[in-house]
C-alpha cells in the first residue's frame, strides 16, 4: 500500500481565511501596534515639555536645547518616521475597513504605504541631517 | 442521567442592550485618525521642516504660533484628538496582553489617567499662556519680537 502525496505546489502555501495572518497583512499590523505605543509614550513627554513655556521662557528653551542635540536628531528621524508609517498604514486600515474593493487591494496599498513613507522621508531628512550636521560641527 | 439537549435546537441570539462602547471606540480611531493625519503631518511641516527646522524651534517661536488663535485651536484639537486616540489604543493592546483582569485594569486605570492629567494640563496651558510675559532684563532677548519693552 502506497502512501497518497498530495502534489507539491511550486508556490508556497499561503494561509487563508483572514488577511490579518501572515505576510503583509500581519506585519503591518505589527508595525502599527509598536509605533503607536512608541507615539504614545513620546506624547506624554512632549507635552509634559511644551508645559514649560508657562514656567520660563529659559525653562522652555533649556528643554528645547536637548532635543537639538545629534543624538536626538536621530530619534526625531526614528519618531518622525513612526508617525508617518502609522498614519499612512491607518489610512490603509481605513480603507480596508470601509471601501468595498479594500480587502482586495490590501497588500497591493501596504506597498503603496512603504512607497509614500519614502516619498515623505525623503523631504525630511535633508532639513533634520542639515541640522544633526550643524549640531555635530558645533554650529 | 441527565438529559442530552436537542443537538440541532437554533442558537438564540440575544440582542445586547445598551450604547455599543466599542462599536464607537472603533469609529472614534477611524474618524479621529483621519483629521490627526492632517493636524500632525502639518505640524511636524511647520516645526521640524520649514524654516530651519527643530533647530529654529524656541519660547520665540511657540509664542508666535500661539499669539495667533489658529495655532491655538490647531493644537488643542490635536491634544485631545492624540491623547484619547492613543489611550484607546493602548487599551487595545492592554486587553490583548494583559495576563490578569486586575493588572488589566491597574493598567487601563494608569493610561486613560495620565491621558486625563496631562489632557486637562495641555488646555491650560494653550488658554493661559502668555507670549510676552514679565521676565528680567537678561531674558528678555528670549521673548518674540512683536513684545513691548518691559
Amino acid at each position: 500500500m502506497s502512501a497518497v502525496t498530495a502534489p507539491r505546489s511550486e508556490k508556497k502555501p499561503r494561509p487563508g481565511g483572514t488577511l490579518y495572518r501572515g505576510y503583509t497583512g500581519m506585519w503591518s499590523w505589527v508595525l502599527h501596534r509598536i509605533t503607536g505605543v512608541a507615539i504614545f509614550f513620546f506624547l506624554l513627554v512632549h507635552i509634559l515639555d511644551t508645559a514649560l513655556v508657562r514656567v520660563s521662557p529659559e525653562a522652555y528653551n533649556a528643554i528645547m536645547s536637548s532635543y537639538k542635540t545629534p543624538l536626538m536628531g536621530l530619534g526625531e528621524i526614528a519618531l518622525v518616521g513612526a508617525i508617518v508609517f502609522h498614519a499612512l498604514n491607518g489610512l490603509r486600515i481605513i480603507l480596508v475597513d470601509f471601501w468595498s474593493k479594500g480587502v482586495k487591494y490590501q497588500r497591493a496599498m501596504f506597498w503603496v504605504v512603504l512607497g509614500l513613507w519614502v516619498v515623505l522621508m525623503a523631504g525630511f531628512l535633508p532639513r533634520q541631517i542639515i541640522n544633526i550636521v550643524l549640531e555635530v560641527n558645533g554650529q | 442521567m441527565s438529559t442530552v439537549e436537542t443537538p440541532r435546537s437554533p442558537y438564540a441570539r440575544t440582542k445586547p442592550s445598551g450604547t455599543n462602547w466599542e462599536k464607537w471606540g472603533w469609529m472614534y480611531m477611524r474618524a479621529s485618525g483621519v483629521v490627526l493625519v492632517v493636524l500632525i503631518f502639518g505640524h511636524l511641516f511647520v516645526n521640524m521642516v520649514a524654516g530651519e527646522g527643530v533647530r529654529g524651534i524656541d519660547f520665540a517661536f511657540v509664542a508666535g504660533k500661539w499669539a495667533s488663535p489658529f495655532w491655538q485651536v490647531w493644537d488643542l484639537l490635536m491634544l485631545w484628538l492624540a491623547l484619547i486616540h492613543g489611550a484607546n489604543g493602548m487599551r487595545t493592546i492592554i486587553n490583548d496582553y494583559s495576563s490578569s483582569p486586575a493588572l488589566g485594569k491597574v493598567l487601563r486605570f494608569a493610561v486613560f489617567a495620565s491621558a486625563a492629567v496631562l489632557i486637562v494640563l495641555g488646555t491650560l496651558v494653550i488658554f493661559t499662556f502668555d507670549p510676552c510675559p514679565s521676565v528680567s532684563p537678561e531674558q528678555f532677548d528670549l521673548l518674540p519680537s512683536f513684545c513691548p519693552p518691559q
